[in-house]
């Protein structure tokens, strides 16, 4: 790792007055992507600012059909909440297959939404919920916010404060994990809203994405067999050594019925 | 350089650490607890885990600076009056080890995980120890470790 100085954040204000006077600053929460980038020599931020223990930014709470989970909530507190055990299984489960045991420890809820890595489980949760992202500055909708392969809406100096999930009739989420990293292959949440299904499909393409035509079905008929004759078109699918497009276009579709499956056996 | 102070297996200390120091290499290099393994540089492997705060964690992926304050327990903290923990024994009467490396981080993971759910199944013991690996892919004896350790930390 190159040289760093360590900046403890005492507040909110006080972590945006830290990044807004160090420019070449990055924040710091659970680490878990960012420290080990550190360590290959892959980023050269000035600066660490440390928000992961700030109180602004834990919590759980249900409010007005809404859970509002605080950006510093860590993976396992997520997937061990009565609260999101009860309001939405399906996150509390999907926290649980985060990476391991130690990295769910550390990681958090606002760090994987805003490095909003292609393979992160949480993005495909915060677009099917059609989450909103509260930061210092506004609030965003998950559309807006997501933008392909490591990008959101965040701008210098923005920092997450809590995600707000609609809490869904119900829901399931199935992902293939990579057998090493445990990052989707293929995850596909599935949301049953009273605006009609959403699917949103994480670790196949770029970057998080909904599947429109399984929207489509799936709300007229929830079940697995709906799915039979759609396929994603593998060339939006990426390719590498652990997949092709076209395994990667099957696992998609493969977990969309894992999903559904597990979804109507919700209950 | 920052100056920190945590308490290590029940003893508190106090270090100046530069900014950048991974609080693996505070505990190996500065407090001379070796029993905390490197076994790879990608924070997959495990063989660094140990507890902070009662929750297991990698410490090659935590900066020291981050654990100011912190309880920390490390490989070293797990025998008490020269009794070995229920997870070494069990490791010890299982052969839960080839090369050994892996171990004091499997046994740290694994007490943490019976911390957590002391009845776990076949599933979720694979699951809880998806952090570590064992290049000697001794898992079968290291599951019937943590099975026999279970049943004696149940019974008190």
């Amino acid at each position: 790792m190159f040289e760093i100085s360590y900046l403890k954040a005492k507040s909110l204000s006080d972590a945006a007055a830290l990044i807004g006077a160090h420019p070449e600053a990055k924040l710091l929460a659970g680490g878990m992507t960012l420290i080990p980038t550190l360590k290959q020599r892959l980023a050269r931020p000035s600066h660490l600012v440390d928000i992961g223990g700030l109180p602004e930014l834990s919590g759980i709470e249900l409010k007005a059909g809404r859970l509002a989970i605080g950006a510093a909530a860590k993976h396992y507190e997520v997937a061990a909440s009565a609260v999101v055990k009860k309001a939405i299984p399906a996150l509390a489960y999907l926290a649980s297959r985060i990476g391991d045991p130690q990295v769910r420890n550390r990681g958090t809820l606002g760090g994987s939404v805003a490095n909003n890595d292609p393979a992160a489980d949480y993005p495909s949760a915060v677009l099917a919920l059609n989450a909103t992202i509260v930061t210092t500055k506004r609030e965003i909708a998950a559309e807006d916010f997501l933008q392909g392969m490591f990008a959101t809406a965040l701008e210098e100096g923005e920092i997450i404060v809590r995600v707000l999930f609609n809490v869904p009739k119900r829901a399931a989420y199935e992902k293939f994990p990579h057998p090493a990293s445990g990052y989707a292959m293929a995850g596909v949440f599935v949301a049953e809203t009273a605006a009609g299904v959403r699917v949103a499909v994480t670790g196949a393409a770029p970057g998080v994405f909904r599947w429109n035509d399984a929207e489509t079905v799936l709300t007229k008929n929830m079940k697995p067999a709906a799915l039979d004759g759609l396929a994603v078109d593998p060339n939006d699918m990426n390719e590498d050594i652990h997949a092709t497009r076209a395994y990667r276009a099957n696992l998609v579709k493969v977990m969309a019925k894992r999903a559904v499956q597990k979804l109507l056996a919700t209950k | 350089m920052t100056k920190i102070e945590l308490t290590v297996n029940s003893a508190k200390h106090t270090r100046e650490v530069e900014d950048r120091t991974l609080l693996v290499d505070l505990l190996r290099d500065h407090l001379g607890l070796t029993g905390t393994h490197i076994g790879c540089d990608t924070s997959q492997c495990g063989c660094c885990t140990v507890h902070v705060n009662g929750r297991a964690i990698k410490s090659c992926t935590m900066l020291a600076v981050q654990a100011r304050g912190a309880q920390i327990v490390t490989i070293e903290g797990m025998a008490k009056d020269g009794r070995l923990h229920p997870v070494q024994q069990a490791f010890t009467d299982c052969h839960g080890l080839q090369c050994g490396f892996c171990t004091p981080g499997m046994i740290m993971a694994v007490a943490a995980l019976l911390n957590d759910n002391p009845h776990p199944s076949d599933a979720e013991i694979y699951h809880g120890l998806e952090g570590n690996l064992c290049r000697c892919t001794g898992y079968i004896n290291i599951i019937k470790a943590v099975k026999q350790s279970a049943g004696v930390l149940r019974n008190g």
